[in-house]
């Protein structure tokens, strides 16, 4: 086994020798961390509304009290006022507005005559995030301006619905965390892993090693070992970097760090196997440079990281199944957010372990070892 | 599950020999012996790409001790030959033995007792050159204390004990080969296959790498097989140069014997002013000419069995047509002319191969 080491040693006195890589595989997954995180983890603020206010009369007055409140607190949206409700339609059609309110003449008559009063809000349903956040507040503001001024839950014969949230609020960006640091380590392997090997085809090197007396088993585990530290370290720094970055504290215990560094360990090994089998038989230096961005959406965003794996297509949700990065970042969601222990992220362990050893054992079979 | 289980040097078996081989995991590589003196056996080897035979029923053998050449243009399947020879191909047909070890059949055997040095720069140029020989001669198994003497030993022969500590990709092509051929010596083999050694190397460099060559061979107990298309490379170098040409064997003998077996052993280069259509026939006719050959410019390369014999006859018949010489020179024949003799075509005229991607050099690195 010495042999393998020899080849371990070798590709880290490279990598330590170039930082511009190590840094470059680094900086990527925290610019997406930090990008993503608080691209979509925000709250609809600042919205322009129009108002076309037709009837004047005393409820009304109410609804824009009721608007003026969330302008003042929420921040939700602001209001404009429009005299014609055409062009208030117009102005939302072509985004100078994002919704329009509308209340119609008559309107306080109505309330009071009990004659089914409404109110009608426009919106752009191009835009799911605005028109849903729009809608819901404006729910909100009717169903507030309908109920009496007790809170029907102290009203014994109504239903009421709890709810026990079981950890503290998590921002988005803490939640991105697990992922993050799983592309890391993904990133790690795809710069440090599978392509060095085909560069160093490409450029003949390799003849160097084939020519020597090192079976084909030490010069495939001893890459992929090397691989694996490259992407430890990557997972490692970026590990305490996001945390610090997004605020999470789980990873300074003792104990949870021993996890969290066995899931790293576990994850490089499976990543770095997953890789090399894949471009076990590439010739073309090309390849793996065309396939990083294909690759990266496929195993990545299947994974659970971004959105949950429950609200995936029947076909996405098979890719997720067989993909290592949705349990690398189970596992790590459940050391991180919810400060588990060995028995959430057992089965996690045992996928990674199993498959990093099936797939070092087939890409030595399709090595090979001549020209 | 052999593929699974190390190949150690105990796997091939030739126990008696093996005990009593000095140093059997340091300093000696732990070769034994070979059977019957042949370093190196080729015995109707062959290589096939689908239809195409690059390697065709090529046999010899080499001696202990000896350094052999095999010469031919590009393409003449040089490197698929040693290639195969040093375990990187599989082998068609035929088979190679090099220490008495089948290449095919105990590949990590055969490979423990050879150096190679390839063609195209396989060192590390991230590492130094201290580690590129280290971490190599781990791959061999050689042990710390004989490591560290043939490193110490091998930079002194190189004449690169100075950049001991430098990076690889600080040094020239030159030095790099010498680090490489260093690198080929480090778990002391046997034999030694050097594949175009100094192709793309600047002529004052070349000359130290053949001065270094000769160096080694003498103070070690060595084999050597190179390939070259140089002429002056295989005639300066080698004991005996196997021709090879589209993939077989045309001539195998010593430079001497070669050159003495192409008839006519003087060559006249003769360049003319104004010579008639028909000079060539006229200068056939001289004495003890056995070929002219014209090239460009009105000069005519003329092999003859006599050189001052032929030299004062084409005087005499210039001066009697009245056709001025221009130029006039009196040469031995060279390896060109014997390549010419058995292929009818000129060593210089070589076909360059296309490659359809060619990585480039990582940016720092010295030409």
């Amino acid at each position: 086994m010495n042999r393998m080491w020899a080849i371990v040693e070798r590709e880290l006195r490279k990598f330590f020798r170039s930082p511009a890589l190590m840094l470059v595989s680094m900086v990527f997954p925290l610019v997406q961390l930090i990008v993503l995180g608080n691209a979509f983890g925000g709250k609809i603020k600042e919205a322009r509304l129009g108002v076309v206010d037709q009837d004047g009369g005393t409820q009304s007055v109410k609804v824009r009290e009721a608007l003026a409140a969330v302008e003042a607190n929420a921040h939700t949206f602001y209001p404009v006022d429009y005299d014609s409700d055409q062009q208030a339609m117009e102005d939302v059609r072509n985004g100078r507005l994002d919704g329009a309110i509308v209340i119609p003449p008559e309107y306080s008559r109505r309330v009071y005559e009990e004659n089914h009063p409404r109110i009608a809000l426009i919106v752009d349903n191009t835009d799911n995030f605005m028109s849903s956040t729009l809608e819901s507040e404006f729910s909100d503001l009717v169903k507030a301006l309908n109920n009496p001024d007790v809170d029907p839950s102290r009203i014994s014969q109504q239903i009421t619905l709890d709810t026990v949230e079981l950890y503290p609020y998590i921002e988005y960006m803490k939640y991105l965390l697990p992922g993050s640091i799983a592309l890391a380590m993904f990133v790690s392997v795809m710069i440090g892993g599978g392509m060095l090997y085909i560069d160093d085809k490409a450029r003949g090197v390799h003849e160097g090693y084939l020519v020597t007396p090192i079976t084909k088993f030490e010069l495939v585990a001893g890459l992929n070992i090397a691989g694996a530290i490259k992407a430890i370290l990557a997972g490692i720094v970026i590990t305490v970097l996001g945390a610090l970055l997004s605020g999470l504290g789980t990873i300074f215990i003792p104990q949870n760090f021993l996890w969290v560094l066995l899931m790293i360990l576990v994850t490089s090994l499976a990543f770095n196997t997953m890789m090399f089998l894949m471009m076990v038989r590439v010739e073309d230096p090309l390849v793996p440079r065309a396939t990083f961005g294909v690759l990266n959406t496929l195993l990545f965003f299947p994974s659970g990281a971004i959105y949950p794996i429950k609200a995936f297509p029947s076909w996405l949700r098979w890719i997720a199944y067989i993909d290592p990065f949705s349990y690398s970042v189970h596992g790590l969601k459940a050391l991180l957010l919810k400060d588990a222990g060995f028995v959430a992220i057992r089965g996690d362990l045992a996928f990674l372990t199993i498959s990093a050893a099936v797939m070092i054992t087939v890409a030595t079979m399709l090595f090979k070892r001549t020209l | 599950m052999s593929w699974l289980r190390p190949k150690s040097n105990s796997d091939h078996g030739v126990a008696p020999s093996f005990a009593t081989s000095v140093g059997a995991k340091g300093g000696r590589s732990g070769c034994p012996e070979p059977p019957n003196g042949d370093a190196i056996l080729v015995d109707h080897i062959t290589k096939k790409y689908g239809d195409f035979t690059a390697v065709d029923d090529v046999s010899f053998t080499v001696k202990q001790g000896e350094i052999f050449g095999l010469l031919g243009p590009n393409g003449a399947g040089k490197s698929t030959l040693i290639r195969m020879m040093t375990t990187l191909l599989p082998i068609t047909g035929g088979r190679a033995l090099i220490n008495g070890f089948d290449v095919s059949k105990e590949p990590d055997s055969a490979r423990q007792c050879m150096g190679v040095i390839p063609q195209a720069l396989t060192s590390d140029i991230d590492l130094t050159v201290e580690e590129n020989l280290s971490i190599y001669a781990k791959l061999y198994g050689v042990d710390a204390e004989h490591r560290k003497r043939n490193i110490d030993e091998l930079l002194e022969t190189v004449d690169l004990t100075k950049w001991r500590h430098a990076q690889t990709k600080t040094l020239s092509g030159g030095m790099r080969r010498r680090l490489e051929i260093a690198r080929g010596l480090v778990h002391s083999p046997k034999i030694f296959f050097l594949d175009e050694p100094t192709t793309g190397l600047d002529p004052v460099s070349r000359v130290s790498v053949w001065e270094m060559l000769t160096r080694i061979k003498n103070s070690r107990d060595l084999t050597i097989l190179i390939t070259t298309h140089y002429m002056d490379e295989a005639d300066r170098l080698c004991d005996r140069i196997a021709i090879v040409d589209h993939g077989k064997l045309v001539a195998l003998d010593s430079p001497a014997a070669l050159k003495a077996s192409v008839p006519g052993t003087n060559v006249i280069e003769a360049q003319f002013v104004n010579a008639p259509a028909d000079w060539q026939q006229e200068l056939e006719k001289l004495d003890e000419v056995t070929s002219v050959q014209p090239e460009a410019a009105h000069m005519y390369r003329i092999l003859t069995g006599n050189g001052s014999q032929t030299t004062t006859g084409l005087v005499e018949l210039a001066v009697r047509k009245g056709i001025q010489v221009k130029s006039l020179s009196v040469q031995n024949t060279t390896l060109d002319d014997v390549f010419v003799h058995f292929t009818g075509r000129q060593l210089r005229d070589e076909q360059v191969k296309a490659f359809s991607f060619v990585m480039p050099d990582r940016p720092g690195m010295r030409p």
